[in-house]
């Protein structure tokens, strides 16, 4: 191979089982020097697409720094090889070029994200997602696979599920025993008139699936209790809190908590939203932020003083923007951060969240759960009375 | 002077004002100089021995006065202190 110029350095090739092994142990930039179309066909994860006439251009961009590893790759191994010798005269210190491409990657049996994943109409579906380098193909098919659970399918819920349906999420549970009345009409977009007396979670199903059949909706036709909590949670990796009552609220917060799962939080109330997402560990939960429930008396519900249903819009839709930067691992999260919103003047307002050293959940002196308490909460109706 | 803005579930206390200018040097004053203007605020917001309620989140700015020095924390001139309530609507 080669044979070029004298002052050329002989590039140094790489077997896909080598390559596979330094791209698992962490800071490769990896690149893939082919065309287009040939890298939506399929690409290895984390593959940045710079095509061979684009190099000068673009590869400063996908890859800054000159003296990290960056490992090249093709169809078969030839451009990549070509791409490597012009990256060393470029100034690239650390570069190799995958032998045999990525066709003998996949003869050896390693993983490629492939848009064989998915189907021409699913390209066409989300292919203003998979415009954007931040999402690709990568971010739809992660969005495909992930398993979201929205606890309410009212005000929070409808906006979220809608725009989460419409993002291709593969599975939407949604836990909501009431069903459509009228008055949820008026912000609780999901539902229509015609469904008027209809469970929630069937009235959504049906608005979703007519959305987008990519979606499998799960139905759970219940109120959340202690009993059943961790057995729904267990199965979803995010979940969303638009539940309407504190004692669901801290039972909710104490089992993701257990389960390490992470919680996209919001509320509303008349023309105010809060939104915050709380990661196990990583950052503060519920209690952290609200150790104590406010008595009764301070604590109104939207059926007593009413609630904007646009600005519930507002919260759902932000709830759902949170959930796909989770499940796609992109962008910054609301992790420590609480973002309030207030409708009447449109302002948005942000706080710092702190995790509590104290907090009896996940404070460095809570108690160990047991694996034979997993399904043991207080009682939180007590707990918010009180 | 501070400004201190109020919650929805407070605002009928303050006669519908979402904000309320008021003096202090530090949080508790602020919050103080609030219940003396607005009586009916003070039982929401302390409770029998002179503390915060523990339901009752104040920020000065962006921050937690519970990471500050609480009820001591010093505020100057043109701070904004926030009354976040918890909210469970859904």
């Amino acid at each position: 191979m080669a044979t070029g110029a004298q002052t050329k350095q002989v590039v140094e090739e790489i077997e896909p089982f080598e390559a596979a092994q330094e791209i698992e142990g962490g800071d490769v930039v990896l690149i893939d020097t082919r065309e287009p179309h040939e890298y939506q066909e399929a690409h290895l994860e984390n593959g940045k697409l710079v095509p061979p006439g684009l190099l000068r251009d673009e590869i400063a961009a996908a890859a800054p720094d000159k003296s990290a590893r960056t490992i090249l790759y093709c169809r078969s191994g030839n451009r990549s090889y070509l791409a490597a010798e012009q990256l060393q005269a470029l100034g690239y210190t650390d570069v190799a070029s995958m032998a045999g491409g990525i066709l003998a990657w996949q003869e050896q049996g390693l993983p490629v994200l492939a848009a064989s994943g998915m189907t021409p109409e699913q390209r066409d579906r989300y292919s203003r997602h998979t415009l954007l380098p931040e999402v690709g193909v990568d971010g739809q098919l992660k969005m495909l696979n992930a398993k979201v659970l929205l606890l309410g399918a009212g005000g929070l819920g409808a906006p979220t599920a809608l725009y989460l349906a419409a993002a291709g999420i593969g599975t939407i549970g949604l836990v909501d025993d009431d069903v459509v009345d009228a008055s949820n009409l008026q912000r609780q977009v999901i539902h229509n008139t015609e469904r008027i007396g209809t469970p929630k979670t069937e009235s959504a199903r049906i608005a979703i699936e007519a959305l987008n059949p990519d979606v499998k909706v799960i139905e759970h036709r219940i109120r959340l209790d202690s009993s059943n909590i961790l057995g729904i949670l267990e199965d979803y990796d995010v979940i969303v809190d638009g539940a309407d009552n504190f004692p669901t609220r801290y039972l909710l917060n104490d089992a993701s908590v257990r389960l390490r799962k992470p919680v996209v939080s919001a509320s509303i109330l008349s023309f105010d939203g809060q939104i915050s997402t709380f990661v196990p560990f990583e950052g503060p939960c519920y209690r952290c932020l609200y150790p104590t429930p406010p008595p009764a008396e301070l604590a109104p519900s939207c059926s007593a003083n009413g609630v904007l249903g646009v600005m519930a819009g507002t919260m759902g839709t932000l709830q759902a923007n949170e959930v796909l930067k989770l499940v796609m691992g992109i962008g910054e999260p609301l992790i420590g951060r609480l973002v309030l919103y207030e409708a009447l003047g449109t302002r948005f307002t942000e706080l710092k969240v702190r995790r509590d050293p104290q907090c009896p959940i996940c404070g460095p002196d809570a108690p160990e759960v047991p694996e034979s308490e997993m399904g043991q909460f207080p009682d939180y109706d007590a707990f918010c009375a009180g | 002077m501070a400004t201190v803005r109020i919650p929805k579930v407070l605002q009928a206390h303050t006669g519908g004002q979402a904000e309320v200018e008021a003096a202090g040097a530090n949080v508790g004053e602020v919050l103080r100089a609030l219940t003396a203007a607005h009586p009916d605020t003070e039982a929401q917001l302390f409770g029998e021995e002179g503390d915060l309620n523990r339901y009752v989140n104040v920020y000065l700015n962006d921050e937690d006065v519970r990471v500050l020095s609480g009820l001591d924390t010093a505020v100057a001139d043109g701070d904004t202190v926030v009354i976040l309530p918890a909210m469970a609507g859904g």
